[in-house]
């Protein structure tokens, strides 16, 4: 494994999924009541993304990971106090509105620039990861269009696992109907990869990684630069949350088959 | 800041090797006394930039390293709904505009009610049922409404008039991203510090809780061993119940004549209000006399049509079946309360512990190399049922010291600490307000009545009268027999709850004549279902059990089992061997296990091992 890679990561911050979501319409638009007082977390898509990103720049030696996030900077502050300690990155934030309903053109065009500027970032090794879905809202198209905007022609989406090879060229596996994986051979970088869920567990938190990690961090957070997104015409008829019905119960000694019986019965009772 | 590792033995035979760190300061917890501690240090900083007394010992070069580690997963996943006088928070923020902090507005209207008891369940004394039926008698003349009875004047130590009703979550996120902001101190949620590393009796750091072990802590997959972060100065400010403050206390004991011998279990709901809800913001309810007489209550309007609406279950409750959420249930369903939550949706619930000791209860508030602020520390004030505020100002006094003590290049000793950071609270309005309160409440060991004349004559002689009780340690309170039941039928009742999967409390409760719960599924909801959508708990994975029972034959012969019916969020529960067993996906840290066990192995301590954890609340509207 010789393959110095340059893995820029794209994330934004979502309200926990744990919080109850309740969709308004405001003056700017659709939202989420009460969104800038919930507690956040980085998109758990995109999150996954960057433990494999920084799993796959530890196996790498001399490669880098970016973290690019577009949102509040008191969010993105807010956040970074869990992820750091997650695994090493270097934090280019970018100050903006909260996500889920910005338009997906503005919002790549922002991100694509602040990635075309990063110092010191090859594009011939850049991998561009992100999520293949959002908590937030599944567009699905934004970190394509980042690709296009930085020229990155091959793309991959719902990516589970990448392995890189001694000539620099790696394999992808997405995911595909039937619960199968696709096969690609891709030659080398630069690509962008819409990660699934991949194949690592959440990292613990481990205080001396924060601690390295807020020495770029802070500063970066102090400096980020506002990025005010153009609606371009986006218009909203309507926004709901997806229909729920909640019977909530806790089993700690249920045989598999047992709670599949049970779910078979609650979804054909619907 | 400097890293190393260090060996360890960790057990009898088992040496772990742990990653080692170096700050200036290390601090235990995040609450409002840790924000008046960070806030007062940096602004201190921020005015003055280079001064070399910000500077790092522990790192040359480097400006001062202060760290600080908070159990819980998120700074805004506290809980309580609080009415507070806020002198000292306005008094680091003398510009403060509530509408910048959600949910806080300032107090607008005050009332006191008395609740009678309009099931017939409570368990009311003969005098106070005599007295219920007077008022009964005069309702029109009294202006009873609803079973309520509005005190037509309360006494000025109640008041909160100028002050704010806040979410501490709220709060706590505000003055967080303040301090965050700022780049010189740095907050790390969901971090649970698992002791102090003490020798003699100097502390000279934290030790960081193990990840990834199995539930009763030995290593597995992932294992990383907690790091061990030393300090020149570790500040403590992890609660009543938090794992730091209290292996302090076992180490060094409490002052002569100190004992925390007074608990009381907060719990609340944040409530949705009706669209037609005529409750303005900034008001401001204590109720008492229901659910039960010792049971006091409170209704907080906040803006946007939110409401906190809880009540303090208290140690000194003796009955061994005392539970906190189907009280709840049955306080706000109470006609006073309940005409303006119909229709109302709960939005989020929590609890807490809240030590009721007072200045009584108060331990060594510093020594070498450590300092203790905030409600362990015993600032909250019992009289005025206020802690936020003397939390914050504790705060604010160790940060001035700590200030000073840098500036004069001075170590963080025992004596310089009592020099600058006791001289400065033994000399505050905190000091003052905690002595006059420290007997006030020792008439309510004899009954709501005694107790009720023994604070008014406290709180209006500035605490120069009070009554006298001697107040047995919390594990003796709910000790007592289950009172109203013969042995057969609560031997029924204990069998037919253990089939049927039901909490002992919940049926006794039921036969003592209380109402079945009707669930509306908006806001009278299962417990289970207030720790999902209310609550939000939730236990990272990697983290031990931080409740265990190290004698299972104690468990075993206890009949009252309070453990249980205190529980609030139903993480322990009467397993199938007879035994409690605990949860960690449904613990919201509370501690009530911790003061609720009558079980002792020797002196005040509890036969439950309550240690640091990861996980519990994630709602941030508490």
């Amino acid at each position: 494994m010789g393959n110095v890679l340059h893995i820029v990561v794209c994330a934004g911050t979502v309200p926990d999924p744990l919080q109850t979501l309740e969709p308004i319409t405001g003056p700017n638009g659709p939202g989420v009541k009460n969104e800038m007082m919930l507690p956040a977390v980085l998109d758990p898509w995109a999150a996954s993304a960057l433990y494999e990103a920084a799993n796959l720049a530890a196996r790498n030696p001399g490669s880098k990971v970016w973290l690019v996030s577009l949102g509040p900077k008191a969010k993105l502050q807010q956040v970074m106090m869990t992820v750091a300690q997650k695994v090493s990155f270097e934090l280019v934030p970018i100050d903006g509105p909260l996500g889920g309903f910005t338009d997906a053109h503005a919002t790549a065009a922002v991100l694509a620039e602040a990635i075309a500027a990063l110092p010191g970032l090859d594009l011939e090794r850049l991998l561009l990861f992100g999520g293949w879905e959002s908590a937030t809202r599944g567009a699905g198209v934004t970190l394509q269009l980042i690709g296009e905007r930085l020229g990155i022609i091959d793309q991959f989406q719902g990516v589970d696992q990448i392995d890189f090879r001694e000539d620099g060229s790696f394999e992808v596996l997405e995911r595909v109907e039937g619960g199968k994986h696709q096969a690609s051979v891709c030659m080398g970088t630069p690509a962008v990869l819409g990660w699934a869920t991949g194949n690592l567990a959440e990292p613990r938190n481990n205080p001396q990684t924060g601690m390295a990690n807020m020495r770029t961090i802070m500063p970066a957070l102090q400096r980020a630069k506002p990025a005010p997104l153009p609606a371009n015409g986006l218009r909203y008829i309507s926004v709901a949350l997806p229909k729920q019905q909640r019977t909530t119960r806790v089993e700690k000694d249920m045989t598999p088959d047992a709670i599949a019986r049970e779910l078979v019965e609650w979804i054909g009772a619907e | 800041m400097s890293n190393g590792t260090n060996m360890k033995e960790v057990g009898a035979t088992e040496p772990i090797e742990r990653m080692t760190m170096e700050v200036d300061i290390a601090c235990a917890g995040f609450g409002p006394a840790m924000g008046g501690f960070l806030t007062t240090l940096t602004r201190a900083w921020n005015e003055n930039p280079t001064d070399p007394a910000f500077e790092s010992k522990t790192a040359p070069g480097m400006p001062l390293q202060v760290l600080c580690y908070e159990r819980a997963d998120d700074l805004s996943a506290s809980v309580s709904g609080v009415v507070t006088r806020a002198r000292g928070i306005r008094a680091s923020f003398p510009e403060l505009n509530p509408a910048e902090i959600p949910m806080a507005v300032e107090v607008q209207k005050e009332r006191v009610l008395y609740l009678l008891d309009p099931v017939g369940a409570s368990r009311r004394s003969f005098t106070l049922r005599a007295a219920d039926a007077v008022l009964r008698g005069l309702g029109r003349a009294l202006g009873i409404q609803d079973h309520a009875f509005e005190l037509p004047w309360t006494p000025g130590f109640l008041h909160k008039q100028g002050g704010l009703v806040l979410s501490i979550g709220q709060f706590n996120q505000w003055v967080g991203a303040q301090l965050m902001a700022s780049g010189l101190v740095q907050i790390w949620p969901g971090t649970p510090v698992s002791q102090p590393l003490i020798a003699g009796k100097a502390v000279s750091g934290v030790r960081l809780a193990d990840q990834g072990v199995d539930k009763q802590g030995a290593p597995a997959d992932g294992f990383m061993p907690g790091m061990d972060v030393q300090a020149r100065l570790t500040v403590v400010g992890d609660g009543p119940v938090g794992a730091v403050g209290r292996a302090i206390d076992e180490r060094l004991g409490l002052p002569e004549g100190h004992a925390r011998r007074e608990w009381a279990l907060g719990m609340k709901m944040v409530i949705e209000l009706p669209e037609d809800s005529e409750l303005e913001p900034g008001t401001v309810w204590h109720t008492f006399g229901f659910p039960e007489p010792e049971i006091f209550g409170f209704l907080y309007v906040h803006p946007d049509r939110l409401a906190s609406v809880g009540i303090f279950v208290p140690s000194w409750l003796g009955d061994p079946s005392r539970t906190a959420y189907r009280y709840l249930q049955h306080y706000i369903q109470h006609p006073a309360l309940w005409r303006h939550l119909k229709d109302g949706k709960l939005r989020s619930w929590g609890a807490k512990s809240l030590d009721e000791s007072g200045r009584v209860g108060e331990p060594f508030l510093s020594g070498d190399g450590f300092a203790r602020i905030g409600e362990g520390s015993g600032s909250t004030n019992m009289l005025t049922g206020s802690g936020v505020d003397e939390a914050w100002t504790t705060g604010v006094q160790l940060g001035e010291a700590v200030i000073e003590l840098l500036r004069a290049g001075k170590p963080f000793s025992k004596e310089s600490l009592a020099a600058t950071y006791e001289t400065r609270r033994r000399a505050s309005w905190v000091e003052r307000g905690a002595r006059e309160a420290q007997n006030a409440r020792n008439g309510f060991h004899g009954g709501i009545v005694k107790g009720m004349i023994g604070m008014a004559l406290a709180g209006l002689t500035g605490g120069r009268f009070s009554l006298r009780a001697k107040t047995p340690p919390p594990q003796k309170h709910g000790a007592s027999p289950i009172a109203g039941l013969d042995p057969t039928k609560l031997a029924t009742l204990a069998q037919a709850a253990l089939a049927g999967g039901r909490p002992l409390h919940d049926a006794l409760l039921s036969a003592r004549g209380w109402p079945e719960i009707e669930l509306d599924g908006r806001l009278l909801v299962t417990q289970q279902d207030a720790l999902l959508i209310g609550g939000k708990v939730q236990a990272s994975p990697g983290f031990a059990d931080h409740v265990t029972f190290p004698d299972t034959q104690l468990c075993a012969a206890c009949i009252q089992k309070t453990c249980i019916s205190m529980c609030s969020g139903q993480a322990i529960k009467l397993g199938a061997d007879g035994l409690p067993a605990f949860e960690r996906e449904k613990c919201v840290h509370c501690g009530a296990c911790l003061w609720n066990c009558i079980q002792t192995e020797q002196g005040p301590r509890a036969h439950i091992d309550f240690r640091a954890g990861a996980g519990g609340l994630h709602s941030a509207e508490n």
